[in-house]
């Protein structure tokens, strides 16, 4: 009795969301987790799995594939989980995460359910779920009957929590200490036609990274008033340590590039602080922001949607709040 | 080159999203109906595709018949024909949804499927990838820059800071996201075209999958209205001291 997790490396370590998904893995009380690392074995972090409860680590070194192709990924799951015997093959619900999983769905033929939040195994094949719909803006229940659950972990709706503490909507118990851990040099047979999508990497722009993992993000909407208009909007997010977010109205009109939209087909932040200047806040711009632990609008509209999202507001015309804020906190 | 563009009609959503008493579709009494923004995307680049190499783009829906209005939003900005794949209001599943697409696909001979990375309503994220492997095609998704190749084409994404490059020999399917152009707004002789054009139909077979929608419904949230700092510049130093507090600065 096996979970498989697909898991991501960001540098040296495992990447948040796929702790996340690792946190929702080990709640489903298998015996077994185990986690399925593209890299060379020297590089596996073991120890910070072992961390989250993690039994086994199936390694697939470069020697036997290289690179990322989704869809030699979802074979290579698709042989470890027959292998194992899985009841549940998960990831993180990435863009490489969604995608692998999709390709495993189609060739095992089962259903996937994409960006769950909650998942608990209900006897025999049945799982009950909740999952994101509109990008979060909606909850849906669903039922999922497969002999191997497939599926993918909201990257923003569930917490990671290492072993030594319960898993949220786990049963509190006491304290597991982490046991060792397994780790095994997994060689995968590959045909061909898993490998003709293949990405060839290189250094990208800088830009949309950032606004995915910044501490503070500085958003400006069709309040900014322009292209020109953002200079004040830079010059804050520098002095916050933070980054500039825009709202879908700017990139449509071609003030700003798409790569820093905030929103449901934009980036999802989740920052210690949102500032959102000028934004009314269409549903579409909450489903990219609403992972923020803290949000205060700038707005000259008192009934604006974005203030039954905000924690403060201002009420006001941003080309005065903001040189102001910018002049008090340089004064400090 | 012939293209096939997939797109789904949508309620569209501004400042609020509510569910039915029964909980099973959004509340769409006060809203109209859209495409995502990604399938936007996807109708003005297969038309920038045939403008430069030929060919032609037609339009796909699967939906209810008032899902004709989206389809004739695609043909005003340039697609040249437009298939209903007409449902009974039940909603399809991605297996389903896939294998009704493929069954057209098959029929014309497309050189090449774009669809929006994920539907703005299910989200499920992998029409496009079991479409491709019902057809047996390769498939790039959430795709933010395609170019047409001698042999294939190439499209790339970014992937935690790095720019991921993928080349594809043709037919191959491809998922988009918003950003990969601005799409045009449609002309006056494209609406007028389009309002013309004729639509052709079929009834695809629904079929129950493994994965069952029970309810819907608004997650609680934690937030309540904002507390107003004040007004315009003097409420600056308040909003410093909370800034204080939280730990920003």
């Amino acid at each position: 009795m096996t979970v498989l997790c697909l898991t991501e490396l960001d540098g040296a370590d495992p990447a948040d969301a796929s702790l996340r998904a690792l946190t929702l893995g080990r709640s489903l009380g298998d015996p077994s987790l185990a986690a399925v690392v593209f890299a060379d074995s020297a590089t596996v972090p073991a120890s910070a799995l072992a961390d989250y409860g993690v039994t086994d680590v199936y390694v697939i070194e470069p020697s036997a594939l290289e690179g990322y192709a989704p869809q030699a990924w979802a074979r290579v799951l698709a042989g470890l989980a027959a292998e194992t015997g899985a009841t549940a093959v998960l990831a993180a619900g990435t863009d490489r995460g969604n995608e692998v999983l999709a390709h495993l769905g189609a060739i095992t033929g089962l259903p996937m359910a994409a960006n769950c939040t909650l998942v608990t195994p209900d006897g025999g094949r049945t799982h009950r779920l909740v999952r994101h719909r509109w990008a979060g803006l909606l909850l849906e229940d669903a039922v999922m009957e497969a002999p191997i659950a497939l599926f993918t972990v909201a990257t923003d709706a569930v917490s990671s929590v290492s072993a030594a503490l319960p898993a949220r909507g786990a049963t509190p118990g006491p304290p597991e200490m982490p046991a060792a851990i397994q780790v095994h040099v997994h060689k995968p047979e590959l045909a061909e036609a898993d490998l003709v999508v293949r990405a060839v990497e290189s250094p990208a722009g800088a830009g949309g990274a950032s606004l995915a993992t910044a501490r503070v993000v500085v958003g400006g909407g069709r309040g900014v008033g322009g292209a020109d208009g953002f200079a004040p909007l830079e010059e804050l997010a520098d002095l916050l340590g933070g980054v500039v977010g825009v709202s879908r109205v700017v990139t449509s009109e071609g003030w700003r590039p798409h790569k820093q939209q905030v929103g449901q087909t934009g980036t999802k932040i989740t920052p210690e602080l949102y500032l959102a200047c000028g934004i009314s806040g269409a549903i579409q711009h909450i489903a990219g922001c609403a992972g923020a632990k803290h949000i205060i609008a700038i707005n000259t509209d008192p009934g604006a949607p974005i203030l039954a999202h905000a924690d403060y507001a201002i009420i006001g015309d941003l080309h005065q709040v903001i040189p102001a804020l910018v002049e008090a906190l340089r004064a400090r | 080159m012939e293209i096939l563009v997939c797109v789904k009609r949508v309620p569209t959503v501004g400042g609020k999203i509510a569910v039915t008493p029964d909980g099973q579709e959004v509340d769409t009494r006060m809203s109209g109906f859209s495409i995502s923004p990604h399938e936007e995307c996807a109708v003005e680049e297969a038309v920038q595709i045939t403008e430069q190499v030929g060919g032609s783009v037609s339009v796909l829906t699967l939906g209810p018949e008032a899902a004709i209005e989206q389809l004739r939003g695609a043909l005003a900005l340039g697609a040249g024909r437009a298939v209903l794949l007409e449902t009974d209001g039940r909603e399809f599943g991605p297996i389903a949804t896939a294998s009704a697409i493929a069954a057209e696909v098959r029929s014309h001979g497309y050189d090449l499927v774009l669809l929006g990375n994920e539907a703005a309503d299910t989200g499920d994220y992998q029409v496009g990838v079991r479409l491709a492997h019902e057809l047996g095609w390769p498939v790039a998704t959430g795709i933010k820059n395609l170019s047409v190749a001698a042999d294939g084409v190439v499209a790339r994404r970014e992937y935690r800071g790095v720019e991921e490059a993928y080349e594809l020999p043709l037919p191959a399917v491809i998922t988009v996201k918003e950003g990969i152009n601005l799409p045009r707004y449609p002309s006056l002789p494209g609406r007028l075209r389009a309002k013309r054009a004729a639509v052709e139909r079929s009834s695809p077979a629904w079929a129950a999958e493994g994965l069952r929608k029970e309810a819907l419904r608004v997650p609680a949230s934690s937030k309540h209205q904002a507390t107003v700092l004040g007004n315009g510049a003097d409420a600056v130093p308040e909003l410093v001291r909370v800034l204080d507090e939280l730990g920003i600065l």
